[in-house]
């Protein structure tokens, strides 16, 4: 990997004298670790001047870390960067800024009530006999605006304006601070398709500029509209940096799932021998729609089976779970839950009807970390524990030892605080907090993220077993094998709309994959496959 | 070998030494403050002395209580002094016939304290209901009865000052019962109902898990908003209580003055006490013990002749030390 990368930057080198198009940016060998856990091992990036580079990878692959470390968020143990032809350290976001390098957020972090001059001037403004200097100020707001063709009054404040303006004057505002490179993150999750046309132009004229820019985004269409090179990160290393014009989405998709195309490994997870039988439709979902990020979605789980719902980050997942489970509102479309009508307004009412939600992040949605391992695991059953207002608490001791013992759960007993658990225990007391009130649907967003290899196969198991005994289970997972392996039914998810459906035998990487990078259209599996 | 393992031991004594410390630091703090009075202030061990500390924390620990549960969700209440005037102002519309004529006093007392106390637990449901239905940081939300508050109070009773000696109802802030003045018996009571809530029902749960996590507690099927209305509600009760207390020691109840500062006192109290001020772990009984330590030190430093202001300053002092202490023990 880094040796095809060390060639491609060697020929840019040779080419640059010709074409302009030296490096400006080249981290290599970026290691850092939290907690003695890994986040980046060795990884690299390296960026033109005047180029615009895509940056993907799954959650968790690292690419928000390497940017931290490149914009001083945060600081790296080892590794060289060099930026404008100099070593290059950044102390915090400020000396990045300073430097030349200017981050755009998701989350647009500017000053919302001031007006536009004051955002785009914000930290060097200018002065006359030491007093503000309006003129001079909205005279540069309305130029730098100007370059984006957009005409507007600058000393309005910026919340009088939409989304897509808003990121202009964060792009202005970099500008302004003569940003050599611009670092995009996600920058077209909130905009629709116009918009994203315009904010595409801006960055041509960026890179006609001679300025460069990041751009980290899962919507594997607009990489190919704008840029130039793509670099894949997985596991906390750079998989591969290629042009984008030479790679598939469908190589793209392979890359960052860790996948060779050419060798499919069988029988990565615990999930293998499903013995029970598929019963009766529990759960069915007709043209679920809620906002843009999930639009006519149509799925269902019946008795003992367990289906896999697919897709990349920002797919729409995590969002159709929710809406099965009441946690978010459901804008169209209806829930059949047993053949009767299902209308959850709240979580509570998913879960009186007996189904179970483990969602995707453990300590921002799923532990309490100061309660116990015993309150933590019967949160959701603690009514049924409960006989006029107080907990029965040898009741609740008798059900968290069964489960403690059934799943193998290590702590130092039912009143150790969760928070002192490793990732792998506490995801099985979440498990536990569901299957102590005997669901009929469980929906596991992510159920094996993050924790141990042999936590992943025993939840794996578990997992198994419960469907064979006629649980349905609806499973997220971006692991690809867990999923396959996993599913009797899979449904691929593509920015919010279902794309494709396997059932049985037809769940192969493949075909998968495909999906998840083209959708329907092109469901024919293709000779991109090929290595 | 003796001398490998002799270090050792001292070092694991020393660390729970340091750890036992840090989990009853308010206990240690309070016997201590205790200890050293017994030796210096003259006069300390006597039943008055006991009497008078009790007598001026119970209102604050009343209001405390209420202010426990509402910090354990992760909230705050800053109305809780104007809700005081608020049923402090209620009270006596009603038992000296100024709103309502009830000819029978002793059902006119009782009418005037439930209508007053209900008011203000009212009021509380009021900023719950600010909270979870427009979702308002709680101390906005509260910031709005902490401010209008007073003037409701001010408004029913036409600005007046309203005097009055009537025993039938200032047995609850002057009587005795068996000796222990009265107001001392609520908050007993009042603690203990509270710290067996917190630790035994269903309600205590859900109030700490909302203030642990909420978004986990939500999607564990806890009605996050149901919560969150009863606890302010039931501050509202409790500083409906404290402030019937509190015109019955003054024999008159003044808009202006009833529960003047209380949320900061309160606050303090159960800061010192050790519950976490960010929510997900609290205690009705360390609220006690800092409203007594806060009193004991005040109490300390006048007894022995410093100026009250220079009381103040210590008291700010606890505050610092009660939040690092919560810090270190995290950490």
């Amino acid at each position: 990997m880094s040796f095809t990368t060390e060639l491609k930057v060697a020929r840019d080198m040779v080419s640059a004298t010709a074409s302009q198009n030296t490096t400006l940016l080249s981290m290599q060998n970026i290691n850092k670790a939290f907690a003695g856990i890994p986040a980046l091992t060795s990884a690299s990036l390296e960026v033109g001047v005047a180029e615009v580079h895509a940056l993907i990878g799954q959650n968790g692959a690292g690419k928000s870390t390497l940017i931290k470390i490149l914009t001083g968020y945060v600081s790296r143990d080892t590794g060289d960067i060099t930026f404008d032809g100099g070593p290059f350290q950044a102390r915090s976001p400020q000396d990045a800024q300073a430097k030349g390098i200017s981050t755009i957020y998701q989350e647009i972090n500017l000053v919302p009530y001031r007006s536009i001059t004051e955002n785009i001037c914000l930290g060097r403004e200018a002065r006359r006999f030491g007093l503000l200097d309006w003129k001079t100020m909205h005279q540069e707001a309305r130029s730098l605006m100007a370059r984006f063709n957009i005409d507007i009054d600058v000393r309005k404040s910026l919340d009088s304006f939409n989304t897509a303006t808003q990121q202009m004057v964060a792009i202005a505002r970099a500008i302004g601070f003569k940003a050599k490179l611009v670092i995009m993150d996600e920058p077209t999750s909130s905009l629709d398709e116009r918009e994203v046309n315009v904010l595409f132009d801006v960055i041509r004229q960026l890179k006609q500029s001679g300025i460069s820019v990041i751009f980290v985004s899962h919507k594997l269409d607009e990489l190919y509209a704008v840029c130039d090179r793509v670099t894949i990160m997985r596991d906390g290393r750079t998989v591969k940096t290629s042009d984008m014009k030479s790679v598939s989405k469908i190589e793209l998709v392979a890359s960052m799932l860790g996948r060779d195309i050419a060798q499919v490994s069988k029988h990565a997870t615990a999930f293998g021998g499903r013995k029970g039988k598929v019963g009766d439709v529990v759960l069915e979902a007709k043209n679920l729609s809620a906002g843009h990020k999930v639009q006519d979605i149509s799925l269902s789980v019946r008795r003992g089976e367990i289906v896999g719902l697919a897709g990349l980050l920002g797919a729409g997942r995590t969002e159709t779970a929710r809406l099965v489970f009441g946690a978010d509102r459901i804008h169209n479309g209806t829930l059949t839950l047993n053949d009767k009508p299902f209308k959850p307004r709240e979580p509570i009412d998913a879960i009186d009807q007996g189904i179970g939600f483990s969602s995707e992040d453990r300590k921002l949605e799923g532990i309490i970390p100061d309660m116990s391992v015993a309150e933590n695991m019967t949160l959701a059953l603690m009514p049924q524990l409960t006989k006029a207002g107080i907990v029965d608490e040898e009741q609740q001791r008798v059900i968290v030892e069964k489960f403690i013992a059934r799943l193998g759960i290590k702590c130092s007993g039912p009143s150790q605080r969760i928070r002192e658990l490793s990732g792998g225990n506490q995801q099985k007391v979440l498990l536990a907090r569901w299957l102590a009130m005997n669901p009929k649907l469980l929906i596991l967003d992510e159920p094996t993220r993050g924790i141990d290899v042999g936590a992943k196969a025993e939840i794996q198991t578990i997992v198994k077993e419960l469907a064979d005994q006629g649980l349905g289970v609806l499973m997220i997972s971006s692991e690809l094998e867990e999923v396959i392996e996993g599913s009797d039914r899979v449904f691929v998810l593509r920015e919010g709309h279902k794309v494709a459906e396997f059932v049985g035998k037809q769940i192969n990487e493949a075909a998968v994959m495909t999906a998840m990078a083209h959708g329907a259209e092109d469901n024919t599996i293709g000779q991109e496959i090929k290595p | 070998m003796s001398n490998a393992a002799s270090p050792k031991t001292i070092e694991t004594n020393t660390f729970n030494l340091m750890a036992f410390l840090t989990k009853h630091a308010t206990l240690v703090a309070l016997l201590a403050l205790i200890a050293f009075n017994v030796v210096f202030t003259k006069h300390f061990i006597s039943i008055q002395t006991l009497n008078v500390n009790l007598t001026q924390v119970a209102t604050i620990v009343i209001v405390g209580v209420g202010m426990t549960l509402v910090i354990a969700t992760g909230g705050i209440d800053l109305s809780v002094g104007s809700m005081m005037a608020i049923s402090g102002a209620i009270a006596p519309l009603i038992f000296l016939g100024t709103a309502v004529h009830i000819s029978e006093i002793h059902l006119a007392v009782a009418v005037g304290m439930i209508v007053a106390v209900l008011a203000a637990g009212a009021f509380g449901w009021f900023n719950g209901w600010l909270i979870t239905r427009f979702r308002i940081q709680p101390i906005i939300a509260t910031l709005v009865l902490f401010i209008a508050g007073r003037g409701i109070a001010q408004v029913s009773t036409n600005g007046n000052l309203q005097p009055f000696k009537l025993g039938e109802f200032q047995w609850i802030g002057l009587g005795r019962w068996f000796g222990v003045p009265v107001q001392v018996i609520i908050m007993v009571v009042l603690v203990a109902i509270a710290a067996w809530v917190l630790k035994r029902s269903l309600f205590g749960r859900q109030i700490l898990a909302i203030g642990g996590n909420e978004r986990a507690a939500r999607l564990a099927g806890i009605p996050v908003a149901r919560v969150k209305r009863w606890v302010y509600c039931i501050s509202g009760l409790c500083s409906g209580i404290a402030g019937l207390v509190v015109i019955a020691i003054n024999s008159s109840s003044d808009a202006n003055l009833v529960g003047l500062g209380m949320e900061l006192d309160a606050i303090a109290a159960v800061a010192v006490g050790g519950t976490l001020l960010s929510g997900g772990r609290a205690t009705v009984t360390g609220t006690l013990i800092g409203a007594l330590i806060i009193q004991l030190v005040r109490y300390t430093l006048l007894a022995n002749g410093v100026n009250d202001d220079v009381a103040k300053l210590v008291k700010a002092a606890l505050i610092v030390l009660a939040v690092w202490l919560q810090r270190h023990g995290r950490s």
